[in-house]
C-alpha cells in the first residue's frame, strides 16, 4: 500500500505538515477557521521530531499487524482490509488510550472531538488521493508511495 | 564595542495578529534570529534589528500574516549623504573593519542593456516563428582555428569545441561559499538541459562527479580541489584570474564554512580559513599564462579546452587580446554587476566597468586583430532576463555566464547577507540546519524551468529578427539601437542611435 515516508534530510522543522493535517481534520478545511473558531492546536496527527539540524515528521505507519488494533478493547480502531489504512471509528471509542501506550512509533496521541476521545491518528487522509501533509510539505520532505518490503 | 549603537533597524517585520496562527514557522525558519516567541506569554514578537529582509518569513508563512517594511532613512534626506553612507561610516565607528557585503553592485550605474533596444523583421526580410520552424540554440565554445578538412586534425594541440544545448552557462559559486544543495541543484540542471555549471574554485564534491561532463572546473589561485582525475572530469577548465564583483581581490571563506565534507572537497584542513589570493603566484605577465594554459592542457591530454575568466576593468580589451594570443580557448568576461558571497563593499561597488562595454570592445578589438576566431567570448555579471542575453550575443559574446538570476530562482531574495553564512534560504550557508531547506530535486527543476522560459524566448526574439540560430546573431550589432546614449557610448558599444538609418 501506499504510505507517507519521510525524508529527514529535506525535513526543515517548519512543522507545515501539522498545519495542513490539522487543517484537512478541521470541520471547515478552512486555515483561520480552524485555528481561530475550532480550538484544534496541538490536534496534528502528524508530529514533527526534532533533534536539530535533524527533524523528521512521525505519523502512523498502518504497520501489516497493528498493535494499536489488536489493544483496543472496544473494537473501535481497525485496519481496513482493502485499503490497508488503519483508522479509528470515532463513535465506539471509549478513551482508553490503549491504542496510545501502545503505538511503538509514539504516532498516535489522545485528543478529543465534540466533548468525546478520539485518538489523533494519521487515516492517509482517506478521502483525498494525497494526505494533506505530503501535498503541503515545501519543500518534499514527505513522499506518498509505494514501497516494496524491507526497501 | 561601543555600548550604544546608533544603527536604526533597516526593516520592520509587521505581523496581522488576525491572520497569524502562531504555527511558529516563522521563527523555525528565520535564519538570523529576528522573529521570536514567548511561551510564557504566548507571544511572537520581532527583532527588527536583525532582519535583513530575505523574505523567508513571508514565504513560509501559511497565514499570510507578515509583511516587511523598509524603514524610513534615520536622517533628514539629503542627496549628498544618503542613507547607505550614514549607515556604513555608522558601522565602521562601531566596527573599525572593512564593510563586506554580499551579491552584486547595486548602485544606480547606467545598465546598459536598458538603453538598448532589439530589431523585429517586417518585410523585406521575414520573420520566423519558432514554434512552426526549426530554431537552432545550440552553439560551440572553444577556438575555431582550424580550416575544415576530411582528414585528421594535424594539429594535436587543439582542444575540441564544446556544444551547449543554449547560450545561458551557470556561472562560477564554489562549494563552500553554496551548499552542497543548491550545487547539485546547478549540476543536475546543468546535465539535464546540456549546458555547463561552473564549479568555481571550490573543487569537485565526490558525489557530483556523475555531473563532471557538465562541469566547468575552475582552477583558482588558490589552486582547491585540483588534481588531475578533477581537471580530466571537467568538460572545460577555467583559471580564474578576476572576478566582476570583486576585480583584484582575492577569494576568503571563513573557517566556519570550511566543514569536513568542504574541507575533503578543497583539499584542506577542515575549520581552516580557504585564502585565494588576488593574484595567481606563477602568473605575472602573459607568458606565464600561457605556461599554465598549456600545462592544464598538457595535464588532459588536450582534450580540454581552457577557459580564462577576467573582470570587465580598464583596458579589457587588450588584456583579451593577450590571452587570446596566450592560448586560451574561451575568455569568461565578468563585468561589474556581478555577484559574489562576500566582497569589500567599497570595491564591489566602484571598481570594474559595465559587461556591455567591456564585451562590445573586446569583440570589436579581437575582430580587427583578425583573432576573433581563436576564442569564444563569454559575458558573464548580472543578466537579468533573456533580452539581456540577446543582446550580450548582439554585441559580440558566443555564450553567457548567470549566476544571479540563477540562485533567484533557487530562492535567493538579494539580502546581500551571504557573507555571514546564516542564508535562511538554504543557499549560502553550510550550516546543515538551513541548507536542508533547499531540496536540490525542486532546486534542479527550477533551474531547468528558468532555462527553459529564457530559451524559447531568445527563440521568439531570433524568430522576430529573422535569424534562426543563435550562431547568427553574434557580434550582429545591426540589431540593436541605443536609445538615450551618447556618441562615445554608441561608438564604444558598436551601435547606431533609434532611428538612425542603418
Amino acid at each position: 500500500m501506499k504510505k507517507v515516508y519521510a525524508r529527514p534530510a529535506y525535513c526543515m522543522n517548519c512543522h507545515l505538515c501539522e498545519v495542513n493535517c490539522i487543517v484537512a481534520h478541521s470541520r471547515s478545511r478552512d486555515l483561520f477557521r480552524a485555528y481561530k473558531r475550532e480550538n484544534l492546536r496541538g490536534a496534528a496527527r502528524v508530529i514533527v521530531e526534532e533533534r536539530l539540524p535533524l527533524s523528521v515528521a512521525v505519523q502512523c505507519r498502518h504497520c501489516d499487524d497493528p498493535r494499536c488494533v489488536a489493544g483496543c478493547i472496544s473494537g473501535a480502531m481497525v485496519k481496513d482490509p482493502e485499503t490497508g489504512i488503519v483508522y479509528c471509528q470515532e463513535d465506539k471509542c471509549v478513551g482508553c488510550w490503549t491504542c496510545v501506550a501502545s503505538c511503538p512509533y509514539g504516532a498516535i496521541r489522545p485528543g478529543e472531538k465534540n466533548g468525546r476521545p478520539v485518538p489523533l491518528k494519521c487515516d492517509l487522509c482517506r478521502e483525498a488521493d494525497e494526505p494533506a501533509c505530503v501535498a503541503g510539505c515545501p519543500n518534499r520532505a514527505l513522499v506518498f508511495e509505494e514501497r516494496r518490503a524491507g526497501a | 564595542m561601543p555600548t550604544l549603537s546608533l544603527m536604526p533597524p533597516e526593516f520592520s517585520v509587521a505581523r496581522d495578529d488576525n491572520k497569524c496562527i502562531k504555527c511558529l514557522a516563522c521563527v523555525r525558519q528565520c535564519g538570523f534570529d529576528a522573529q521570536k516567541y514567548d511561551a510564557e506569554d504566548d507571544r511572537l514578537y520581532t527583532i527588527d534589528a536583525n532582519c535583513v529582509n530575505c523574505q523567508r518569513c513571508v514565504s513560509i508563512c501559511p497565514a499570510g500574516a507578515l509583511t516587511i517594511y523598509k524603514n524610513p532613512p534615520p536622517m533628514r534626506p539629503n542627496a549628498h549623504w544618503t542613507e547607505g553612507h550614514l549607515r556604513n561610516i555608522v558601522k565602521q565607528a562601531e566596527t573599525g573593519g572593512v564593510l563586506l557585503t554580499g551579491m552584486g553592485n547595486d548602485q544606480p550605474f547606467p545598465t546598459y542593456f536598458d538603453r538598448l533596444l532589439l530589431n523585429a523583421s517586417q518585410v523585406t526580410n521575414p520573420s520566423i516563428d519558432p514554434l512552426r520552424e526549426p530554431m537552432e540554440l545550440r552553439t560551440y565554445l572553444g577556438s575555431r582555428t582550424e580550416p575544415v578538412s576530411r582528414e585528421e586534425r594535424k594539429d594535436k594541440t587543439k582542444t575540441p569545441l564544446v556544444p551547449i544545448e543554449t547560450p545561458i552557462m551557470f556561472s562560477a559559486m564554489s562549494y563552500g561559499s553554496i551548499s552542497h544543495e543548491a550545487f547539485e541543484s546547478l549540476a543536475r540542471a546543468a546535465k539535464a538541459f546540456g549546458t555547463l555549471f561552473n564549479t568555481g574554485e571550490g573543487g569537485l564534491p565526490a558525489d557530483l562527479y556523475q555531473y563532471a561532463d557538465h562541469a566547468v572546473v575552475q582552477v583558482a589561485s588558490g589552486r582547491f580541489g585540483v588534481h588531475a582525475g578533477y581537471l580530466n572530469a571537467g568538460r572545460v577548465i577555467e583559471i580564474k584570474i578576476g572576478q566582476g564583483a570583486k576585480p583584484g581581490i582575492g577569494g576568503h571563506l571563513p573557517g566556519e564554512k570550511i566543514t569536513a565534507p568542504v574541507a575533503a572537497t578543497r583539499m584542506i584542513p577542515e575549520g581552516t580559513d580557504a585564502l585565494s589570493s588576488a593574484p595567481h603566484h606563477d602568473i605575472y605577465s602573459i607568458e606565464d599564462l600561457k605556461q599554465l594554459i598549456f600545462t592544464l592542457k598538457e595535464a588532459t591530454r588536450y582534450q580540454k579546452p581552457v577557459s580564462v575568466k577576467i573582470s570587465a576593468v580598464h583596458n579589457v580589451a587588450a588584456i583579451a587580446s593577450g590571452i587570446a594570443r596566450a592560448g586560451a580557448d574561451i575568455i569568461a568576461i565578468d563585468g561589474f554587476r556581478g555577484g559574489t558571497g562576500a566582497a569589500p563593499t567599497m570595491i564591489r561597488d566602484h571598481v570594474g566597468i559595465p559587461i556591455e562595454l567591456a564585451i562590445a570592445a573586446v569583440d570589436q578589438r579581437l575582430r580587427e586583430e583578425g583573432i576573433r576566431n581563436q576564442v569564444s567570448l563569454v559575458a558573464a555579471g548580472g543578466f537579468r532576463s533573456s533580452a539581456d542575453v540577446v543582446k550580450a550575443i548582439a554585441l559580440g559574446a558566443d555564450a553567457v555566464y548567470i549566476a544571479t538570476a540563477a540562485l533567484i530562482a533557487l530562492g535567493c531574495h538579494l539580502c546581500q547577507k551571504c557573507y555571514t553564512g546564516k542564508c535562511s534560504w538554504g543557499i549560502a550557508t553550510q550550516d546543515p540546519y538551513r541548507s536542508r531547506r533547499l531540496n536540490p530535486e525542486i532546486g534542479a527543476e527550477r533551474l531547468y524551468n528558468l532555462l527553459r522560459g529564457w530559451s524559447h524566448e531568445i527563440k521568439e526574439m531570433l524568430g522576430g529578427m529573422g535569424i534562426n540560430s543563435i550562431e547568427s546573431l553574434r557580434g550582429n550589432r545591426l540589431h540593436l539601437q541605443g536609445v538615450g546614449l551618447n556618441e562615445v557610448e554608441l561608438k564604444l558599444l558598436g551601435v547606431k542611435h533609434a532611428g538612425e538609418a542603418m
